[in-house]
């Protein structure tokens, strides 16, 4: 096929829909290889949208390029607990036997190796993505022979199947995990129960959000189902994009069911005839999987015209589900900048109000929730508001999903009712075993908080620490600062760019991260790390920037020294670095030795 | 039954259904920094040089409806030095010489660097590399100094109907870019007469054809500072906009 049927071929396959633009950029790309500048002509033609808004949308999110990228695209994640498991290394090697800058496409246009924000292999790491499919437990062999097969151009489906294997890795289960509920029985009780007692049972559940914000289920279901609108929707939220977070990805792998169980009992609750899935693009691998569920639950009636037979004159309703990538966006787990990737647009939160409970996808009322939120509600339909109720504590009711990664023995998913402290965890998890202690503890991951040894007594509950359920362990042997450094640079790589703040504040306050890893900070450099983040606080546009200090606000709280002992004693530090000039230079000449450095005593850290 | 008012700095402003914290104000009289800000279009509220605290949280005034019993704080030691911040940042994002800039008096971010007094760009300049556009015959696109307000974007949108201009990018490499596939404003079919043409607050799509044809030190925010030009950004009916 030519490239301009594939284009039309994709393009017909979506309606010729702009609204469906994420699915038509990926699946033309899937196809063509890239997004060539008469590429986005043709779709932007095709979707009958101009030609910048094609564009703009391409260039934002990171999976889509607008130039070539190579025949082979490696993507190293590059969260901390890969960083730990030996990432960098790895990723060094394999471009040293590439003959490969990060970034760069090698000159006959083969392959391509970078990083890219953590896919979500946190307990199976390193992870690289290649060509956007996930491999898991890269080690030094790995890279050798992934080089081999690169040289080799052999095509992926032929590479080692058990290199594209990934782990479960369930640790503890309780009544989500190991529910045993046949498929369809929580909609029989829904329609049995009729749709307001419904909302009242996931009420009385006191169900809240387990994205991380912790609002009421209930309220916001009830919201979106009195609010006006000529249709609505559910959508369920996963992009699990918060690095160290992986207990969707299970969840959708062993208990999709659930899932979707789950967005269709809010269907019935809300009156919404249609749902998506927002999944992230990191676990594009899970899409075939997931549209089998599907169309194994449209057979089995739990989908579709007439759900379980019941045809709305007779109390029923129809409702479908389709699964939707994203491509590579941290800031889409937010839910208004989801709904605009979900119309074909540049992932940027809105403004609120209006909130989606009243407009939302296609400015109709929305509910989006998390998709272990959807999971739990499920077993509520089943089972009631006051069995859910008398899990947990009474100020958290049920139970919480841990993905625990880092310095353990047994990193994976941890179900725990919520009230369980973070010592208990660690002791689960075998952390610090044969390793020296437990240093650290990064709680819901990078936005989330830093704990401290003399805070692990504390639970994990939306009264004491409120976790979307990443659990990231540190042991003596790591440095904190290389910790908060690695977080920060994951917010200035994901900053939408919309408000002022956060758009330059996340660069500043990298740059000056990177200022002091290179030893050439000092105190003032401290205080005006707190100076952005106090405004980065007070004026950003969305989540993502009101957090994005909190690694080194926490840290530079608790861990201090961190930061001191790489601070010069200097009272004045030139913010021209003399040295790093140079560094042009030396590429240009190839040098790197000692001759080429500005060295004085002066540049060593204290 | 009297106008509803909130307190803005200790003032009681009275305000009409519908409008913003921000176009109250400024139909009283009180000057709110901004640059996203336009009265002939719908908010945008990413400068963020508009936050205020509105009831003890901080929010932007250009996207919070008013409402009766507000208590609002604008022109605070804390809030000013944030603005400044804000602006700090915007001079150090892009490729700001206002000695050389055919804006100079007419440019809103350097006529707010005066307002609150931004006497350095404070945080190291990032030298982003952006390539001027000269393809048009009637309008040069200078981009090093876009703050990314959208105006055009928005103007040409909404008003012109053309769709000229977009953003394109993520966070700090995020660009305005054009509607052509060889990304060139002479491939378009802008015009100088467009609303797009009329909107940029600062210096990047200027005539051609005219260069300081107003001398330097006899512009708008020369004559007066910008804060005095308060009657310029009163509310007006936003064309399209439901009443």
């Amino acid at each position: 096929m030519n490239q301009h049927d594939a284009i039309q071929a994709v393009l017909a396959r979506h309606g010729n829909d702009g609204t469906r633009l994420m699915q038509i950029l990926r699946e033309t790309q899937e196809a063509l290889g890239w997004l060539a500048p008469e590429t986005l002509t043709a779709i932007a033609r095709g979707v009958n949208w101009p030609r910048a808004k094609v564009e703009g949308t391409a260039s934002f999110y990171s999976f889509f390029h607008t130039r070539p990228l190579g025949l082979y695209r490696v993507l190293w994640s590059d969260n901390i607990t890969d960083r730990m498991l030996g990432s960098v290394e790895l990723m060094q090697a394999m471009c040293q036997k590439l003959w490969l800058e990060p970034g760069r496409v090698s000159e006959d246009g083969l392959v391509s190796v970078d990083a890219t924000s953590c896919t979500g292999m946190c307990d199976q790491g390193p992870a690289v993505l290649v060509n956007y499919r996930a491999v898991t437990r890269m080690t030094p062999e790995r890279v050798d022979r992934m080089v081999e097969l690169i040289r080799s151009r052999t095509p992926l489906a032929d590479w080692p199947q058990d290199w594209f294997r990934v782990e479960d890795n369930v640790r503890r289960s309780d009544i989500l995990l190991g529910n045993d509920m046949v498929p369809g029985d929580a909609l029989r009780a829904c329609l049995a129960r009729g749709t307001e007692s419904t909302l009242n049972e996931v009420k009385a559940a006191q169900l809240r959000g387990r994205g991380g914000a912790g609002f009421t289920t209930g309220l916001k279901w009830e919201a979106c189902r009195n609010a006006p609108g000529k249709t609505r929707y559910v959508v369920c939220n996963a992009d699990e994009g918060e690095p160290g977070t992986f207990k969707d990805r299970v969840l959708l792998t062993r208990q999709p069911d659930l899932v979707f169980e789950g967005m269709t009992v809010a269907a019935y609750a809300i009156g919404a005839s249609k749902g998506y899935v927002y999944l992230r693009g990191e676990y594009r691998y899970l899409l075939e999987s997931l549209n089998s569920a599907l169309a194994r639950r449209r057979e089995a009636g739990l989908l579709g015209k007439n759900i379980l037979g019941r045809s709305g004159a007779n109390g029923g309703f129809d409702f479908d589900i389709e699964v939707h990538l994203g491509a590579g966006a941290y800031v889409c787990g937010e839910e208004s900048a989801l709904i605009e990737s979900l119309e074909g647009k540049r992932g940027v939160p809105r403004n609120r109000p209006p909130y989606p409970v009243t407009h939302g996808f296609l400015d109709q009322p929305t509910v989006v929730n998390n998709v272990e939120t959807f999971a739990a509600a499920a077993l509520i339909a089943l089972r009631g508001g006051d069995w859910y109720k008398s899990f947990g504590t009474p100020r958290s009711a049920g139970t919480k999903l841990l993905s625990v990664s880092g310095d353990c023995e047994r990193p994976g998913i941890y179900e725990y009712p919520f009230g369980v402290t973070v010592q208990q965890v660690l002791e689960e998890c075998g952390a610090g075993v044969g390793t020296g202690d437990t240093q650290a503890v990064q709680i819901s991951g990078p936005s989330g908080i830093t704990l401290g040894p003399d805070e692990f007594g504390r639970r994990i509950a939306f009264e004491d620490i409120p976790t979307a359920g990443a659990f990231m362990i540190f042991d003596l042997r790591r440095d904190i600062f290389d910790v908060v450094r690695n977080f920060i640079h994951f917010f200035a790589h994901e900053s939408c760019g919309f408000c002022t703040p956060c758009r330059v504040g996340t660069t500043l306050l990298k740059n000056l991260v990177d200022k002091i890893a290179g030893g050439h900070g000092t105190r003032s450099d401290l205080n005006e790390i707190h100076n952005i983040n106090r405004v980065l606080q007070a004026a950003a546009h969305c989540g993502l920037g009101h957090t994005a200090g909190n690694p080194l606000a926490h840290t530079l709280e608790k861990f201090r020294p961190a930061y001191e002992r790489r601070l010069k004693s200097l009272e004045f530090e030139p913010a021209f670095d003399l040295d790093a000039a140079l560094s042009q230079a030396r590429q240009m000449t190839g040098r790197d030795d000692a001759g080429a450095h500005l060295a004085n005593e002066l540049e060593t850290p204290r | 039954m009297s106008e509803p008012t909130f307190t803005l700095d200790g003032r009681e402003i009275p305000f009409a259904a519908g409008q913003s914290v921000m176009q109250a104000a400024l139909a009283a009289g009180v000057f709110v920094p901004h640059l996203c800000y336009h009265p002939e279009f719908r908010p945008h509220g990413s400068c963020k040089l508009c936050t205020m605290k509105i009831n003890g949280r901080h929010a932007t005034s250009c996207t919070t409806p008013a409402a009766a019993g507000l208590e609002v704080e604008s022109d605070t030691p804390e809030i000013q030095d944030k603005r400044r911040t804000l602006l700090q940042m915007l001079l150090v994002e892009g490729n700001h010489f206002c000695p050389s800039c055919e804006k100079s008096g007419e440019c809103k971010l350097q006529a707010l660097g005066y307002e609150l007094g931004v006497l350095t760009p404070h945080f190291n300049l990032l030298y982003p590399d952006r390539p001027v556009d000269a393809s048009h015959p009637d309008v040069l696109l200078d981009f090093n100094r876009c703050i990314l307000c959208e105006l055009c974007v928005r103007a040409s949108a909404e008003v012109d109907k053309k769709s000229v201009f977009a953003l394109a990018g993520r966070g700090i490499r995020k660009h305005l870019i054009v509607n052509a596939e060889s990304g060139k404003l002479g491939d378009t079919d802008f015009a100088l007469t467009d609303k797009a043409a009329q909107v940029c607050p600062v210096g990047v799509i200027l005539p051609k054809k005219c260069g300081f044809c107003v001398p330097i030190g006899q512009r708008r925010f020369d004559a007066a500072p910008i804060s005095q030009h308060v009657d310029e950004f009163k509310p007006v009916a936003i064309p399209g906009e439901r009443a």
